[in-house]
């Protein structure tokens, strides 16, 4: 995923004559190598995807051998009836809102900004990246002694300014801080890839633009951002994926509270896991988390990436 | 799709690894030196005394039975409910493991996942009260020992009281109001509460409802799977007329039980005069805060004018241990060490639990569990956490519908109607 060359113009050609082969000897070579990482991705990803879809057709709270109580889609109706679940929508469709419209241009802001001859420039890169190695545990539990609204630093801060907030403990606030958690702990990880991506853009084009009399936001808004595209258009696309299975965090800093202000797919997953013990339903959600992702996987490389990835299998069929 | 999958590779455990228990090979009992076992001993004492009680026990059986190796797995509340049920959706349980009985235990019980011990205690079932076991007794068998026993009560910082000109705990739930907003007048925060947590939360409004609709009411509900009469619907009421008054400290709902700022600290730091806790508040204050010593004070729950219930039904639970159904003889061995009456007398002088066997009431130090010990001992009846008397579901949702009437998110009709639902369901 993270080759986003265009193809080049050769590619049109003619191929070159290969030397024959022996075709048997080929394919026995290509599955000796696949087969354990076919294996292990059969094991561990496709049969526990299909167990999941088979399970989330059960009454089931887990114990014991495999489920026998089978009730069809009712799953699948009470969770699309369930206010929870239109809630935990409406966090995803607001974190993906926020992330796309504010954490992603902050720190392609400061990617650019690090671009730049400054003074202690490699040290700033790894500052704002440091967050990103830490592990969401640790993230979490540092955040929730920050965010406490009794006697955490935030407050301290704000406070010179005579403000004051709940933080985590309000269901009005609670999504915004955990916003702010999330982009301190991501914004370094998206600056990398633009950073790099800036990179990519030769100098001679730049260079260019500014012969021909474009200044500093011109050449950014004509030449560096069209140039970026490839690079944003993962960066949304990692970002978006990361917000349908968001847990760790949420569930250390909130466990989805207070009153599911809070709460997304997964931790409601979790809670009806392993709470309720109402593995069936839990299955349910977790198919429902796959579709998503899986749709919007689909739907995005086919539509928004298509030129980025052209040649890859989402493309087939524009082969020419 | 890590996390999509987190538990769906649990489910496939299920498949993959349903049949043997890890290692722990019986005991060869042909003579000659027996095999060596290794015992799962899983518990959720993370707080002293009682976390040290056991390790020094532990100590001790491996030194009298050589063989036996003892790994231990410590985890706070939360995390341990949730590490067991994650274990034990797998077909497996650790050879020794803390249960509050009730319907989760029921529920792992007819799972096949608790040994029957019966026929292993009954020459020591004698020494226990009667009162300590029943939550562990199905159908006349017994699938666990009691190593505590307690109730839920207020513990209130008796300086801060007397501060806001409280000369008397009190014994109504029109006095305790008035209580709440004298303390609020005196510029004293009344309650501290995790609100994250949802099980300290779900105390109030079990206890109201004992108070208002009676404790056999309470367990008809549980039966019928109805929670709908008049009397619930008013426990819930009463609940946010008190949650009106704007009696908990600053960021409740967000708070956690036994964190730096969390519910015990508060108390245990004098920043409020009050919370609603089981036994063993005192040493969990103690351990995340400076502790009030002397000025920590016990009164029941109070009574509600009008109401069915009185103030001596208790409502609570202690802590007993299960064994695994697959689990070696010696994991029978070490319940039955740890609830020998020396060794258990010896916690109970600690301060670590209350009484579970007969005649030890004399070894509680503490006046304030003294007066736990004595009001479990005359208690008139008695009520299980509803979170664990109920199966895992309702208990959830007991839990999950209080705390959002806590936040304002649902009226009182809303969670009788919510908690009744979840329970015809199952």
């Amino acid at each position: 995923m993270t080759t986003v060359t265009r193809r080049p113009e050769a590619a049109t050609l003619p191929a070159p004559a290969r030397p024959p082969r022996k075709r048997g000897r080929g394919l026995l070579t290509i599955a000796l190598f696949v087969l354990p990482a076919l294996v292990l991705f059969l094991l561990l990803v496709v049969a526990p995807i299909l167990v999941a879809i088979y399970a989330s057709g059960f009454k089931w709270n887990g114990f014991g051998g495999l489920p026998t109580d089978f009730i069809g889609f009712d799953n699948f109706t009470r969770l699309f009836r369930s206010e929870i679940f239109t809630t935990d929508l409406w966090h995803l469709a607001v974190l993906v809102g926020l992330c796309v419209l504010v954490q992603l241009p902050l720190a392609l802001g400061i990617a650019m900004l690090l671009n730049q001859r400054i003074r202690g420039r490699s040290l700033y890169r790894l500052i704002f990246f440091a967050p990103y190695v830490l592990s969401e545990v640790i993230t979490a539990v540092l955040f929730s002694l920050i965010l406490s609204p009794t006697s955490g630093l935030a407050n301290e801060i704000i406070g010179i300014v005579g403000l004051e907030s709940e933080w985590l403990s309000d269901p009005g606030t609670v999504l915004l801080s955990l916003f702010l958690v999330l982009t301190w702990k991501y914004f370094g990880f998206h600056m990398m890839i633009y950073l790099a991506g800036r990179q990519n853009i030769p100098e001679e084009l730049i260079e260019a633009a500014k012969i021909d009399g474009a200044a500093g936001w011109k050449v950014f808004r004509h030449v560096t951002l069209p140039l970026l595209g490839p690079t944003i258009r993962i960066s949304v696309f990692l970002s978006v994926i990361y917000t349908i299975q968001l847990f760790d965090l949420v569930w250390i800093l909130t466990e989805g509270g207070p009153a599911h202000a809070s709460e997304t797919l997964a931790v409601t997953m979790f809670d009806v896991g392993f709470d309720r013990a109402q593995v069936g339903y839990a299955s349910a959600i977790s198919v429902v988390m796959f579709g998503l992702s899986l749709i919007f996987a689909l739907g995005y490389q086919r539509f928004v990436m298509r030129r980025d990835l052209e040649g890859a299998t989402t493309a087939m069929g524009d082969r020419r | 799709m890590r996390r999509t999958l987190a538990l769906i590779a649990a489910t496939v455990l299920v498949a993959g690894c349903g049949g043997g228990q890890s290692a722990a090979p019986e005991t060869d009992t042909s003579g000659g030196a027996p095999q060596k076992v290794t015992l799962e001993w899983w518990h959720l004492s993370t707080a002293d005394p009682l976390k040290t009680v056991y390790e020094t026990r532990a100590k001790e059986f491996q030194a009298k039975y050589p063989h036996v190796t003892i790994k231990m797995t410590v985890l706070e509340n939360e995390a341990y409910k949730s590490k067991v049920t994650t274990l034990t959706q797998s077909g497996k349980a650790p050879d020794l493991f803390a249960t509050w009985g009730g319907g989760v235990l029921q529920q792992q019980i007819d799972a096949g996942l608790v040994k029957d011990v019966s026929a292993d205690v009954a020459p020591v079932l004698d020494t226990f009260t009667k009162a300590s076991l029943t939550a562990y007794q199905f159908d006349g068998k017994t699938y666990a020992l009691p190593v505590d026993i307690g109730m839920v009560g207020f513990w209130y910082n008796k300086k801060l009281f007397e501060q806001a000109g409280i000369t008397e705990p009190p014994t109504t739930w029109s006095a305790y109001l008035d209580a709440v907003t004298k303390l609020k007048t005196a510029g004293i925060t009344p309650i501290a509460l995790a609100g994250k947590e949802k099980w300290p939360g779900h105390y109030y409004w079990a206890y109201l409802a004992m108070r208002i609709a009676g404790l056999p009411a309470l367990q008809q509900a549980g039966v019928d799977h109805d929670f709908t009469k008049p009397e619930f619907v008013q426990a819930g009421q009463r609940l946010k007329a008190l949650v009106d008054l704007q009696p908990f400290q600053k960021g409740f709902l967000g708070a956690s039980y036994s964190t730096p700022d969390g519910q015990a600290a508060t108390v245990s730091n004098g920043k409020a005069a009050m919370e609603l806790m089981g036994q063993w508040a005192p040493n969990v204050q103690n351990d995340n805060g400076k502790g009030l010593g002397d000025d920590l004070g016990f009164f029941p729950f109070p009574a509600v004018e009008g109401g069915k219930g009185t103030i001596t039904e208790a409502f609570g639970g202690g802590g007993g241990m299960a064994v695994g159904a697959d689990a070696p003889a010696e994991a029978i061995e070490l319940l039955k060490f740890l609830t020998e009456t020396g060794n258990h007398t010896k916690a109970v002088e600690k301060n670590a639990v209350l009484p579970v066997l007969k005649g030890e009431e004399s070894a509680v130090k503490d006046p304030n569990l003294k007066v736990v010990a004595d009001s479990l001992a005359n208690a008139t009846g008695f009520q299980l956490y509803l979170d664990q008397a109920y199966p895992p579901a309702v208990g959830a949702e007991v839990n999950d519908s209080v705390a959002e009437l806590f936040a304002g998110a649902k009226t009182p009709e809303q969670v009788a109607a919510d908690i009744t639902e979840v329970a015809k369901s199952e």
